[in-house]
């Protein structure tokens, strides 16, 4: 295999996992305040439509992943509503946010399919884009691809090292010591949900305006709940959310060139193995840690109310 | 006139402000029309140790909860150092100069206890500079604590210890104590109550929530006595006895629960288990060794030990809920019975009330009469056949249950969530000692319960054993213990300890029993 194929593999596997690497924090920002979304897929696709939808209108790719973010943010405002102030069940209320999200993004979004958003361009980044094969794999990327590893960065930041980031580990850990310590934990938590749905939209954005880059609807295809499961697979720690997302980037690119080198196992059973990956990695955290209980956060998914 | 009557509430506040410390005028709270606190006041000076006394639901929490900012009054008013003060939250509060220690502890379990004080301070993160001021002043308190720990792996006493340095960074002039002594082994307990009175002597006010008279009395400069919300006297506890102060708490007679007679030692157990090791059932429990304890007939054999040390794994073995390998390794009536599941151990008169009540013990969604098929679905009838209930007989059972043991509830058919601490757990206990049983094993029967009930729950444990059952009972509470068993024995670290003979017993030396050291006598 030459190297010119081996660094667009790479390339392409960067690609494959940004929107992953995205929802991943969204989802992750969300556990850590004790919150459990299973609308990640929902606000993906909804803030893949805003944005392609911005982005025909002939904005910057800035202002369209702003609008994707808003998008999710927005959808996400309607589950914190719900879960937080009506005290609906978590688990309901999220598979409801996919659903909804799903629908309403192929409802408004039917005009759209067919059409295709403007080419972004490549940030080269000086010197480093021109060594052979690791400046093609690594450093000729578009600025959503650096862009999510620095939103890891300052993820990791707010949660390890800012007080704010401290004060909503310990809403997610124990809500009823946080809210004792006089912590709004249901303020905290909203704050979580809007910056965990603005993340997933951005995730969602990057399929419609970078990776295909069109609209079709259900196009997100499961990647909201792969990027549950990365979160778990993370241990819910923001840099192992970027290797869980590579790892199954890799994967999908490994099964998709497989047939080009000659493998004949049916594609069927190929599109299986990222998630038949995902599987076995997620059995494989839980036999570890068997009887430790779980190492996420005490609350997540438990409903808070105040008690007198 | 009129600038007369000011100057002259102010000099009252002058002269009230020298002594006083935290003034609280007619409070009232009330949780749609149930009335949590009505008209209270209460007055508590600078470096006084005040003490408020009360049952469950008396108003204590629902107080403090107001002073800390936690709740806001209906009505009322409230001086703190002769100012008006009304504390819109805790954060709000602790700028007043307010610190609260709370009775489950508000503490993170995942996070260091370096996090867990800072959290607890505004603004401030878990740095190095912040790790110097608490080592400073854990010296001046002479405390004890390892920053970078855990806070999973520290003992009751320890967490407890996370809160107060939590608060004291604070530099409270007003420190509120929420029962800070039911996880406590007597030597923390002794270890807090010097920490107290050195604070108190500083000039610190402490609020001091409590159900237990004799800590009040030891401790308590004054108290204020609540019952149903309202204050019903104000007292020097140190010129009452045990006696008058519980009579005034409960509003009734209150008598202290004694074993009339002991029975005599007999050489032929009802129940014996011999097991040098047994592993529990999840990783985060602790193996039980060297379990070498019996019970004979009549006989009420206590088990002690703050809660983690393998009391779980304990009750589980005694129950059935985890089986042993070796049947011989338990003997009930010189059956072995140590490989029989839960239901063959109930055939045999092997009954348990485990300590979770709501969960464990009963299912709350589920009614009293169908928690009833829960566990005495082979006495009585209940079970038609193998698969159908006779309903009547079920509801009948639960009927007689809640009649033989003053259960206060509606009808049978209410659900078990609904009851009360107290009555729930008479029920529970109830529909055990109504099957009969040879033994009876039951975890922290009195645990959140009010005076009442747990006299209650006393007379009929000691009732059952002297109508010649054994009673095997799992309890942290140490006046419990030492009140009702015969013979005592304690847990440490998963370690049970020798068997010793309850008359026999001090406090200290119980104390020294549940911290592992082993007691001649």
């Amino acid at each position: 295999m030459d190297m010119i194929l081996l660094s667009a593999i790479v390339h392409a596997i960067l690609v494959a996992s940004t929107p992953l690497v995205f929802a991943g924090l969204g989802a992750l920002i969300q556990e850590r305040a004790g919150v459990l979304n299973l609308g990640i897929e929902g606000l993906m696709i909804v803030g893949a439509l805003a944005g392609f939808v911005v982005a025909l209108s002939g904005q910057p790719l800035l202002v369209s992943v702003l609008a994707a973010a808003m998008a999710g943010a927005l959808l996400a405002s309607l589950f914190g509503f719900l879960v937080l102030r009506c005290l609906a069940n978590p688990i309901a209320s999220g598979l409801a946010l996919t659903l909804f999200g799903l629908g309403l993004s192929a409802l408004a979004g039917a005009q759209y399919v067919g059409l295709s958003a403007p080419q972004v361009a490549v940030w080269h980044i000086p010197l480093l884009s021109n060594i052979p094969f690791v400046g093609k794999a690594f450093f000729s990327h578009d600025p959503l691809v650096y862009g999510s590893i620095l939103a890891a960065t300052v993820v990791w930041w707010f949660l390890m090292r800012s007080r704010p980031g401290l004060v909503l580990r310990a809403v997610g850990e124990n809500h009823d010591s946080a809210h004792a310590l006089g912590f709004s934990v249901r303020g905290i938590r909203f704050l979580a949900i809007l910056a965990g749905g603005g993340l997933a939209g951005i995730g969602g954005a990057y399929l419609t305006l970078i990776q295909t880059p069109l609209f079709v609807e259900g196009m997100t295809a499961g990647r909201g709940w792969i990027a549950l499961a990365l979160v778990v697979f993370a241990s819910w720690r923001p840099f192992r959310v970027i290797a869980g997302a590579y790892l199954f980037g890799c994967v999908t690119i490994v099964q998709l060139h497989s047939q080009a080198f000659g493998v004949s196992i049916p594609s069927q059973i190929l599109s299986m193995l990222p998630y038949l990956a995902t599987i076995l990695v997620l059995v494989f955290i839980s036999w570890r840690s068997k009887g430790k209980g779980s190492v996420g956060p005490s609350s997540l998914g438990k409903t808070f109310k105040i008690s007198h | 006139m009129f600038v007369l009557t000011e100057l002259n509430s102010l000099a009252e506040r002058a002269s009230a402000s020298s002594k006083q410390r935290l003034g609280v005028c007619d409070l009232s709270k009330y949780f749609g029309n149930f009335a949590a606190n009505k008209n209270i006041s209460v007055s508590i000076d600078r470096g006084e140790i005040h003490a408020l006394l009360g049952e469950n639901g008396a108003g204590k929490s629902t107080l403090v909860k107001i002073i800390y900012g936690i709740l806001k009054p209906d009505y009322g008013t409230m001086v703190l150092d002769g100012l008006a003060y009304l504390p819109v939250n805790p954060s709000h509060a602790r700028s007043h100069g307010v610190g609260m220690v709370f009775q489950h502890f508000a503490v993170f379990d995942s996070m260091t206890v370096l996090e867990n004080i800072a959290l607890g301070l505004d603004g401030r993160m878990p740095d190095q500079a912040l790790g110097l001021e608490i080592i400073y002043l854990c010296e001046r308190y002479r405390l004890q604590v390892e920053l970078g720990r855990r806070v999973s792996d520290l003992s009751a006493g320890e967490r407890q210890r996370v809160e107060i340095i939590r608060v004291l960074m604070q530099d409270p002039s007003l420190l509120i104590l929420d029962e800070p002594t039911s996880v406590l082994t007597p030597q923390e307990r002794e270890e807090l109550f010097g920490t107290l009175r050195r604070l108190s002597d500083e000039g610190r006010s402490i609020i001091y929530i409590s159900h237990k008279l004799d800590e009040v009395r030891v401790l308590c400069d004054r108290a204020t006595l609540l019952r149903g919300g309202s204050v019903i006297d104000v007292v020097d506890p140190r010129q009452e006895s045990t006696k008058s102060l519980g009579e005034k708490m409960i509003g009734g007679r209150f008598s202290e629960t004694k074993r009339n007679k002991i029975p005599e030692e007999s050489t032929s157990p009802r129940l014996s288990i011999r097991a040098g090791e047994i592993v529990p059932k999840t990783d985060q429990a602790l193996i039980l060794r060297e379990v070498y304890v019996s019970v004979a007939a009549g006989s009420i054999l206590g088990v002690a030990g703050v809660s983690g040390n393998g009391q779980e794994t304990l009750f589980d073995v005694l129950s059935g809920e985890l089986r042993l390998v070796n049947p011989e390794s338990m003997l009930l009536d010189g059956q072995p019975i140590g490989d029989l599941e839960v239901e063959a151990r109930r055939d045999l008169g092997l009954l348990s009330a485990p300590e979770g009540r709501l969960g464990h013990a009963c299912v709350p969604e589920l009614t009293l009469w169908e928690n009833v098929i829960l566990t005495a679905r082979n006495t009585r009838g209940i079970l038609k056949s193998k698969y159908l209930v006779n309903t009547a007989q079920a509801k009948d059972f639960a009927a007689e249950i809640i009649r033989t043991f003053d259960v206060r509830t509606s009808s049978v058919n209410a659900k078990a969530s609904s009851l009360s601490g107290g009555n729930l757990q008479k029920f529970l206990i109830g529909r055990e000692i109504l099957g009969n049983p040879k033994v009876f094993v039951v975890s922290n029967p009195t645990w959140g319960v009010d005076a009442k009930a747990q006299q209650f729950v006393h007379g009929q444990l000691i009732k059952l054993a002297e109508s010649g059952a054994s009673v095997i009972l799992i309890s942290q509470d140490i006046d419990e213990l030492l009140a009702i068993t015969d013979r005592i024995c304690a847990l440490c670290h998963g370690q049970l300890s020798r068997t010793h003979a309850t008359a026999q017993m001090t406090p200290e030396h119980l104390g020294a029993l549940m911290l592992g050291q082993e007691v001649s006598g």
